[in-house]
This record gives structure tokens, sequence and C-alpha cells, in this order.
């Protein structure tokens, strides 16, 4: 495994931190220029080539000056929340930092939404944004908004830029920020009369910020530790997040997971993260994973939570989640660290770094645990639980979700496409059914659930990726909210392809209305508008509607060879639940709707009944 | 449990903002704040003082130290330091009892710095029960106003911060 072995070279904040493009050698540097200029010039020397934006009057001088940019394009987005998750699809898929640029205002607070999803699932963002003039700021003046103010909570640094001489070293500090220590959105607020006043131009290579110094390396005493329990344990599992793919330490996971026999279950900010083809790993875990995962990571004695946060839609019932198991967590942020889940060993530190000691210590004399009979008691469940079982649903004339997300999955090529979902029941069968080979192929809004993300995701995720096949899973309710961008796609010929799974209803809150408010449907029918086949047409998409099962392989056929933006309506029956589900409240153990084979194919659903409390969370 | 965070952060606008949002959002109960300016005129420091239980202590603590305009948080709680609130009383002292109130200030070290025909307004700085009792003995006064500054706090030993 040499890609394993050079992984195991450590890194620093430094070079995570460094610019991908020429940096202080940029050729503007020393240069009189404008602020305006500067902004651009300071997106070049950091290697910056596509952004994602929307022009107004107070961004209007940085959009004269990116004019004349020979290296960045702009693609014009047609919402600037479209323009946040198109910068934020392609950071998912490209491991970069993504860039949007919009006016003040309006612009600036249709953007919201988009941070907010990317602070949430740790992506790295720099959102520009412009603002009404200095002096007019606090005058309640046209297009102004406290944008600075407003995202307070949900960015992981902001920027108010007071003089054009501060735009280059706000922009690096920005960039520095956005992708090292815990991955997140940078805002840069600048006025229009910064924009307009005279500096040199002077870009910096490092950056040296006395308050911000993320710890890279574990300590070595915790990873001596962590290494003795995880020799001493009986049933452990790597529990995979989002942070595997952050830190790049897919390899590291897989590689102590098959020396040591552990298994692997994940978050689905985890999905990508490994191999779904892997034996070892079980996958997705949760609200609605399968009983054998859930079963693997409640029943376990030790997890080694990797980049993963506990979020209340993986532990259900955190008081008795994973009763049993002792917790190493491993996470680059300190204030995960006992959040949700008390830590035995907690280890701050850069995942790859982290798990390239804790390798360390196993190449040299730790001891292995010895998980055989673990294994082979996930192995029984997996074959008892399954997560779908095609017969039941035998003979039907309907198109039914899981078969059609399986069949999607076998049509794909895992090495070269990537999957982007909305958010709901299909995101979820997505979720479940879509095998996934590679970091960053699966890109999904976990933490915030932004309906409206998958679209634009996906258009930012082609952009990335030309030469893969980008495939939208949505819904017909998260679609329409942010649908206008199927022109961006179309202007800027990027070829992605949607399915939407189209039940004609908001499909998963109605579930829960089914499941645990007595069928009381309020205001979840979105009945048969808009027609999506005429929609993608108005955009000059390619478009076809499908309603019966034997259909759709060649609807997929046709969808994969076409050159350009394609979309399936995919017509589903409104009654379809996602299975299994933890009822919200309730405890891991206490899913409801998976199959035991022992008992037939059937789904044992009893009666499920949310909690007061997690009822309410929705 | 109480406890007296001293907060040193980048002296610009918007970080008290940042500071308090936080707390707020992750839904803690702030005492006490005060905020100034210190030695080095780029840092200014936050004295907090908040009421909570161990876990919730630690996640406020972690929170603040993820934020990049703080510097350090030093938890004076279970350190030797010394603590100050400066008040301002604004008392009934009608003219046949003013020399009463005085007197209570007198005793109290605090100063009598406006006085109006009918009430006194008296400035007292000190610990929080230095200060309690003041306030209750010159309750029987009528208290018409108190301002407070919020506690400061600084710790003992000459470690600096």
């Amino acid at each position: 495994m040499s890609e394993e072995k050079n992984q195991r070279k450590l890194v620093t904040v430094a070079e995570a931190g460094a610019p991908i493009g020429s940096g202080s050698s940029n050729p503007k540097q020393g240069e009189r220029m404008t602020g305006a200029q500067a902004v651009v010039a300071s997106l070049e020397a950091e290697g910056v080539d596509l952004i994602f934006g929307y022009p107004g009057g107070h961004a209007i001088h940085i959009y004269d000056a990116l004019f004349d940019s020979k290296t960045i394009r702009h693609v014009l987005s047609r919402h600037e929340q479209g323009a946040v998750h198109e910068a934020d699809g392609y950071a998912r898929a490209s491991g970069k930092v993504g860039v949007a640029l919009v006016t003040s205002g309006p612009g600036a607070t249709n953007t919201v939404t988009g941070i907010a999803t990317a602070y949430m699932d740790s992506i790295p963002l720099v959102v520009i944004t412009g603002q009404v003039p200095l002096a007019m700021i606090g005058t309640d003046s046209f297009q102004e908004s406290d944008i600075f103010g407003i995202t307070i909570p949900i960015v992981k640094h902001s920027f108010l830029v007071k003089s054009a001489s501060d735009i280059a070293r706000s922009i690096r500090e920005a960039f520095h920020i956005a992708k090292t220590g815990r991955p997140g959105p940078v805002l840069v607020d600048i006025p229009s009369d910064v924009a307009r006043q005279e500096t040199v131009f002077e870009y910096a290579d490092q950056v040296n910020i006395a308050s911000y110094k993320p710890t890279y390396r574990g300590n070595a005493k915790q990873v001596k530790a962590a290494a003795a329990l995880i020799g001493k344990a009986r049933r452990p599992v790597l529990f995979v997040g989002g942070g595997t793919i952050s830190s790049g330490a897919s390899c590291l996971v897989e590689d102590l997971s098959e020396r040591l026999r552990i298994p692997i279950a994940t978050s689905l900010m985890g999905l990508g993260a490994i191999p779904a083809s892997n034996p070892l790993n079980v996958g997705l875990v949760g609200m609605h994973g399968s009983k054998y995962a859930n079963m693997t990571l409640n029943r376990s004695d030790l997890i080694i939570a990797c980049g993963a946060r506990f979020s209340d839609r993986v532990t259900g019932k955190i008081s008795s989640f994973a009763p049993d198991a002792k917790l190493i967590h491993i996470d680059i942020d300190p204030a995960e660290i006992d959040k949700v889940r008390m830590a035995d060993i907690p280890i701050v530190g850069d995942l790859r770094n982290v798990l390239g000691q804790l390798l360390d210590q196993f190449d040299a004399d730790a001891q292995v645990p010895d998980t055989e009979e673990w294994l082979s008691d996930i192995e029984l469940w997996r074959e008892r639980y399954p997560m779908y079982d095609k017969r039941l649903d035998e003979n039907t004339d309907y198109i039914v979700p899981e078969e059609a997300m399986r069949l999607l999955s076998e049509m794909l090529d895992q090495d070269s496409s990537i999957v982007a979902t909305d958010v709901g029941q299909h995101q979820m069968w997505a979720a479940q059914f879509i095998k996934r080979t590679k970091p960053r192929s699966f890109i999904s809004s976990g933490g915030l659930g932004t309906m409206g993300f998958g679209l634009p995701a996906a258009i930012g995720a082609s952009f990335a990726c030309p030469d893969k096949t980008v495939v939208c899973v949505a819904g017909d309710g998260s679609l329409q909210m942010n649908a206008q961008e199927m022109a961006t796609a179309t202007i800027n010929e990027i070829p992605v392809k949607v399915v939407v799974v189209d039940n004609s209803a908001l499909g998963m809150v109605r579930q829960w209305q089914k499941l645990f408010l007595n069928q009381r449907y309020s205001a979840t029918e979105l009945h048969d508008v808009p027609d999506f086949v005429k929609l993608a047409d108005a955009y000059s998409w390619e478009a076809e509607r499908v309603e019966s099962p034997e259909e759709v392989p060649a609807a997929y056929e046709r969808m994969l060879a076409s050159t350009g933006p394609y979309l399936i309506d995919l017509r589903i029956p409104r009654d379809q639940s996602v299975f299994p589900i933890v009822a919200p409240g309730k405890a891991l153990s206490e899913a409801v709707g998976a199959i035991d084979l022992d008992e037939g194919v059937v789904r044992i659903v009893d009666q499920p009944e949310a909690d007061e409390e997690g009822g309410k969370a929705l | 449990m109480k406890h007296v965070l001293s907060v040193l952060v980048e002296n610009k606008s918007g970080v008290l903002s940042r500071v308090v949002a936080l707390i707020a959002r992750r839904g803690f109960n702030i005492d006490s704040l005060s905020v100034g300016p210190t030695e080095d005129p780029t840092r200014s420091r936050i004295t907090i003082i908040v009421d909570a239980e161990k876990v919730a202590y630690d996640q406020i603590t972690k929170q603040l130290n993820k934020l990049v305009c703080v510097y350090k948080i030093q938890d004076l709680t279970n350190d030797a330091y010394i603590e100050r609130e400066l008040v301002l009383f604004k008392v009934n002292a009608p003219a046949e009892r003013r020399s009463e109130v005085i007197e209570i200030a007198n005793l109290f070290r605090a100063s009598v710095v406006d006085v109006g025909a009918s009430s006194l307004t008296i400035e007292a700085t000190g610990s929080e029960n230095k200060l309690k009792g003041m306030e209750e003995l010159l309750e029987s006064y009528g208290i018409k106003e108190i301002t407070r500054t919020g506690k400061i706090a600084i710790s003992r030993n000459s470690k600096e911060a």
C-alpha cells in the first residue's frame, strides 16, 4: 500500500493553509491598483480559477476588475443561494476552497442558507459580499444589510474590510482559515468605497494569526493509550464521518481496518470515504441506516470516531446509544470532544496525522484485537436484516424507489461519477442504495438538511470534475427550491443529470405524518405542478417522464448517454416510506421497518411513536 | 457552578458581538460581562461570569477558544483572584436624613459623587459581598436607581495572561 505510506507523512497547518496559486510571486505583486483590482489579484494569487456569483450595485467595481482577469472564470448563477451551493458543490467535489461573489443587501442575505449549509458540513468557502460605502453603514441605505452581523453564528470567521490596504491580507487569511483546521465558510464584506480606494498590492504566502493555531498532530501519549485500548477491544468499530473525507484519510482508515480486522460504519457525511464494496464496511448508520450497521455501532465495545460528531440523526436517543462502548474520539475540532458523547480517549488532531501515528504503534508492537467472532456476528446480521429485498415488491406496476436507486447505482461507473442529492426521502434512498467507491463522490447536505442544495451542488461538482458524470438525485419539492439554476447548467454547457424522485408530495414530512401524526397530512401535498419535463424543456434541457418500472433502465441509458443536461421525472407512488426508520427521540435499537428474514420477507413495523421532544424537532 | 472567565480578545469591532452571540446561541446565560482595552491597545479583556455545569462550561470555553478573535481564556474561578465592580446608587436622602446616608457611604469607603435636593448619588467599588451589604442598608432609605459596571477580575499571582 504505497499510497497509504505516502499519506503517513505528517501534514502541518502551514502546508495545509498555503495558497495553491502563485502567492507572493504573483505578477501583480507591488503594483498600485484599486481595492477591487486587489480583490481579483488576491484571488488570482490564491490560485482561484473559478468563482460563482451575481453582480449588483455595490459589487460592481469588483465585477469591473474581474472583467480583466485572464485566469478567473466567473459563472453567473441565477440566484445568490444557487451561487453559494455551486461553490459548495465545487469545494466538496474538488477539495479546494469554493468562492462566491455577490452584492450587498438582498444579494448578501440570499447567501445565508448556503453559508449555513457549508458551516454545518465543514466545507471551505470564501464568500465575498459587496457592502454599502463605509460612511453609509448603519444608515439603512439602499441595499444595505448587516451581513457581517447576520452571519456571525454560521461562519468560521468573517472580515469587514475597512481599507483597501487590508484587502490582500483579509483574503489571504480568509482562505487560510477556510481550509485549515476544521474547514468552514469565511465571509469577506467589502464596502464599495473601499473597492475604489487605491492601494499597493502585496500578497503574502504564510499567515500568522496568534489566536488561530489548529492542532494537527495527535498527542503521542493519547495515541499510545488509544492503541492499547484498541488491542483489548472485542467488538471495535471505526465510525467514519465527513472529517475522513476533508482530511483525506480514507486510505489510512481502510488500512487500519484491514490490518486490525475492524468493521467500518459511516455517517451520511462519511459516505464515499470507504468503498461500499469493502467487506468490512457496513455502510450507513443512523435514522435510516441499515439494521445491521446500527447493530454494529450500537453493540460495539469500542467506537473509534474518525472525524464524526455524533449528530442526533446518527445516535438516536443519546442515553441509550452504544451503551457498552468506550470511545476514542479523533477530531481536529476540540469542541466536538465530549459535546454529545463523552470520550474515553480524546485525540485532537488532523485525522491523517493521527491515524498515521496510530498505525506506527501497530507497526511496532501494539497488541492487535481479536475480532473474528464479532465480524461473524455482523455477517449474520447483514444476511438476516438486509436493507431491502426485491421480493417485497414483486409484481408491482409502479416504480419502487429502492429498486430505481439500486439500478442507477449499477449503471454508474463508480470511478467516474459523482452523485449529489437534495434533501428528503430521495436523499435517504440514494444514501442507502447508491454505492460509492471514492471520497468526494457523494455530495449531500447532511447537517443543515437544505432542500434546494442538490442541483446547484451538482453543477458546482460538474465544474470541478468535468470528466465525471454528475447525477443529482432530487425530490420534486427540493428541485423547485433552486430550479432556476437549470439555466446556469444550460448556459455553461454543464451536462448534469437530474433524476427527480417525484411523488407530488413532501415525502419525508408526509412519511412522518403517516407514521407519527395519525395520517394528518398537513401541508405536504405538492400536486402535479410543475410539469418537470416542460420545465426542463423551457431551459433547453432534454427530459422525459418515466412512469412504469420497465421503462427505467432505458431512460437511465438515454440520460447517461446524453451529452447535455438531462432530466428524468421518475414518478413514484406517494405512499412509499423510507425504511428502516428510527423514530425521532427513540433509540437506535428501536428502528422500525427493517426486514428480518427469519420472520419472512416482510418489514417489521410495530407502532412507532415519536417522543414528544423528537416530534417537535421536525 | 459560577465561573469567572477572563477572555483576551482582539480589540476590533464585531468581536464582542461574536463572543456574546456564541454564548447566547449555545444557550448559556451570562450573569455579568464587562469589556475594556488592556495594556496592549490591540487587545481587549472580557470578563464573563457564567453559571454552568461542567459539560456546558467545557463547551462554552471550547467554543470560545475556536473563535479566531480569541487569544486566550483564563478561568479564574479556582485561582486566587481579585474581583471588583463599580456601582452607582441614587438614594432617597431628604435633608434631615442626608447625614445618615453619607455615614453609610463612608463606612463602606464609598464616595458621594452628586447631591440633589432629596437624593444622593454614591459611587462604590468592591467585591460582591461588600456591595450587596451596602445595597441592603441603603434600601431602607429607598434606592431610586442602580447602575453597575459588571465585574472585572484579575488573578492574584503575577502570571500574565
